[in-house]
């Protein structure tokens, strides 16, 4: 019976592949079918979340897909934080649902193992949540492209401006995860680079809850800096909880490393004021960025974007002009395609993809305004510095990607 | 300095106490579970659920009414409560004479939807919810600096539990709610009403699950999931204490908070599993927990 099983799935599976490789050099099934996968539920949902769909459904109608005769389609689905859920989704949508590309992606143990799968299954995959930078690094991939911001913009940008305004002993709390890892060890080269040193860290379960206890020992180690290589929920209770605790008052500074829009807000600026950190999108940089964000707002109830949402608009954006440019949705040649065409759009400017996947754009490093700073809802940042495009990324001959010759 | 297995002592003590606040909200959430096991059989998977909508209420009043912290600790476990004795009037009581599987399932159901309603309403990130004015600064006890508002979870917390076993174990009003989950018939047959006194625990252990969740909004983010991490560690509480067992929901809720505290020092990896590793061995030796009676 199972053997019977087993022979029944490789036929369908065989069959799958012939299909498919009929079907190339078009549209596949006559649509181009997006599935935008993150987490919908749990400690991300606000990052990115149904915000994240209704970013892409933004982009497909901007880009005027039914004017132009293309018939574009927006799954969503919630991958839980779970690198197995999330594999199972995408196992589904490229087999069953004929998914052309995923998007978006928060949660790097997820990213990664997608990687994996829409490499083997020569699809595409666009991620803007995630945040690893062995994304377009040791685990870079032909049909990968890594678009909104990574690990080592995040540590090169905050970790190096506060190394250079004095705090030049670190301690971690980090998410036990890939992402946390890669944060912390990308984190640590900027420090060191700068000349700063870390003297400890604790790895914390993900997700956290209480943080006193980390804190506690952040605050015996007598750091400068205590470095949060966490995000979401993880980043707003810890910081929460370490002004609660004294931390701030007794000479200590956060370094939240990887902080988006969302957790600023639900913090409020009364705990959140003074925190640097670096992002790739703020929606109060130019006019551009003002009108797209109220229109996001509006429909999201009232809630600004994050530089995720953002990421996934733009990048689906993209993505539609390289399949009519290159009139087909092969995941191997789109992608290929979108390396080859310059980025342009009204989020984040003009800009380009490398041979190792990286998207190229500016960041910005910011500083939450007080309290008596902001006008009103959403006005948080004040921007200390633009790191340009060319700064903001790892180079791209130190990444140890196999795409790229040496 | 002194120190064990390297850690200085001081550092300890604070990691100790610091284990101890935390056990207190499991001792509160697992009393809660207790008693409604204790008493009606049903598994009250929406606990979690009832703890957050707590937080919620006290973030509602304050925003939304003005009313401040200590006021919610009244009302919000009175308002949670009485969600809690509709569900058990219009739902639960359907229940009674099925499997504790099918209690289960619907608690479960309902903590789900109630989630989901929140979370479609408030998103995920948590809203803030300011530590009231008289409980702000602390105390700097030379090892750690502790924060008032942790010194009033402790004694609050403890207040609560040994108040409530109490009046479980040592009142007549106790004495009929014990005889009343033995032999219900009996009990109605000397004029009492069993039906409503089973409501009001349902009430009254829901109820706590709110409080607790007041007592949390301070400290952690006001968030739609904050029940869900909570609630599958005060389930193993409740296991390792003996199902149904007031004093062993307390006194494992405390005592896990500080193995807790101790595991995130020694090796932090390992601090969200090293209850259910007890929870193993407890079940492997004594099947029906520390407490529990053996059957």
């Amino acid at each position: 019976m199972k053997l019977q099983r087993n022979l029944i799935s490789t036929l369908v599976a065989a069959a799958c592949g012939l299909g498919g490789a009929a079907a190339q050099a078009q549209i596949s099934d006559g649509v181009i079918k997006i599935g935008v996968m993150n987490d919908m539920s749990g400690l991300y949902a606000d990052i990115a979340g149904p915000g994240s769909v209704m970013a892409a459904k933004m982009a497909v109608e901007d880009f005027g897909a039914a004017k132009k005769g293309m018939k574009v389609e927006v799954l969503g689905a919630d991958h839980q934080n779970k690198p197995d859920v999330g594999s199972t989704i995408a196992r589904t949508w490229y087999d069953v649902d004929k998914v052309d590309a995923i998007f978006d992606v928060p949660t790097s143990s997820v990213a990664l193992a997608v990687n994996q799968i829409t490499k083997d299954k020569g699809k595409a995959f666009i991620s803007s949540g995630a945040a690893t930078s062995d994304l377009t690094g040791k685990a870079c991939s032909p049909n990968t492209i890594h678009w909104t911001y990574d690990t080592w913009m995040l540590a090169n940008g905050t970790g190096s401006a506060i190394v250079k305004t004095g705090g030049d002993s670190w301690f971690f709390l980090t998410a036990d995860y890939a992402f946390g890892h890669a944060l912390e060890r990308d984190t640590t080269a900027a420090v060191t680079k700068a000349g700063g040193k870390v003297i400890g860290g604790v790895r914390h379960p993900f997700p956290g809850q209480d943080f006193s206890s980390f804190l506690l020992q952040a605050q015996s180690s007598k750091a400068k800096v205590i470095g949060l290589a966490n995000a979401g929920g993880d980043t707003i209770n810890a910081i929460k909880q370490a002004s609660e605790f004294g931390i701030v008052k007794s000479g200590q500074s956060l370094a939240g490393m990887l902080v988006f829009i969302t957790d600023v807000h639900a913090l409020g600026l009364n705990t959140a004021q003074g925190l640097i950190f670096t992002e790739s999108f703020y929606w109060d940089l130019n006019d551009q960025t003002r009108a797209w964000s109220k229109r996001f707002a509006a429909a999201n109830g009232g809630k600004f974007p994050s530089m995720v949402q953002a990421g996934v608009y733009s990048s689906v954006l993209h993505y539609l002009k390289a399949v009519e440019a290159a009139k087909t949705d092969d995941g191997s040649k789109i992608i290929a395609q979108m390396k080859a065409l310059p980025t342009d759009d009204p989020l984040f400017g003009k800009g380009s993809i490398r041979a190792d996947g990286r998207k190229i754009h500016p960041a910005y490093l910011v500083e939450v305004k007080k309290p008596s700073e902001s006008k009103g809802p959403y006005d948080y940042y004040k921007i200390r510095a633009t790191i340009p495009a060319d700064q903001a990324f790892r180079p791209i001959d130190q990444g140890d990607c196999p795409l790229v010759k040496k | 300095m002194t120190e064990i297995f390297g850690i200085p002592t001081q550092a300890l003590f604070g990691q100790l106490l610091i284990g101890l606040i935390n056990g207190s909200f499991y001792a509160l959430l697992s009393l809660g579970l207790a008693v409604i096991f204790g008493l009606l059989n049903i598994i009250n998977f929406s606990h979690g659920a009832q703890y957050m909508m707590g937080a919620f209420v006290a973030y509602l009043m304050l925003n939304k009414l003005g009313i401040g912290y200590w006021w919610a600790l009244l009302i919000a476990p009175l308002v949670v409560g009485a969600t809690g004795v509709l569900i058990e009037r219009l739902l639960l009581s359907k229940l009674y004479k099925l499997d504790h599987l099918y209690g289960l399932l619907l608690t479960f159901g309902l903590a789900l939807i109630i989630q989901g309603l929140f979370r479609n309403e408030y998103g995920s990130s948590g809203q803030p919810y300011q530590i009231p004015a008289q409980l702000q600064g602390g105390q700097n006890l030379g090892f750690m600096f502790l924060p008032n508002y942790r010194a009033w979870i402790i004694v609050a917390s403890a207040v609560v539990c040994l108040g409530t076993w109490y009046v479980i174990e040592r009142t007549k009003l106790g004495s009929y709610l014990r005889a009343a989950t033995e032999n219900p018939q009996l009990v109605q047959a000397f004029g009492i009403n069993v039906p409503r006194m089973i409501t009001l625990t349902y009430g009254f252990g829901v109820a706590l699950a709110a409080l607790a969740g007041v007592m949390a909004a301070p400290v952690y983010q006001v968030s739609p999931q904050m029940g869900a991490d909570l609630i599958i560690v005060v389930f193993a509480v409740v296991v390792i204490g003996g199902m149904g067992s007031i004093l062993g929901s307390i006194v494992t809720g405390f005592g896990l908070g500080l193995i807790e505290g101790l595991t995130k020092v020694f090796y932090p990896e390992a601090s969200s599993t090293v209850i259910f590793i007890i929870m193993a061995i407890v079940l492997l030796v004594r099947p029906a927990g520390l407490f529990g009676a053996q059957k």
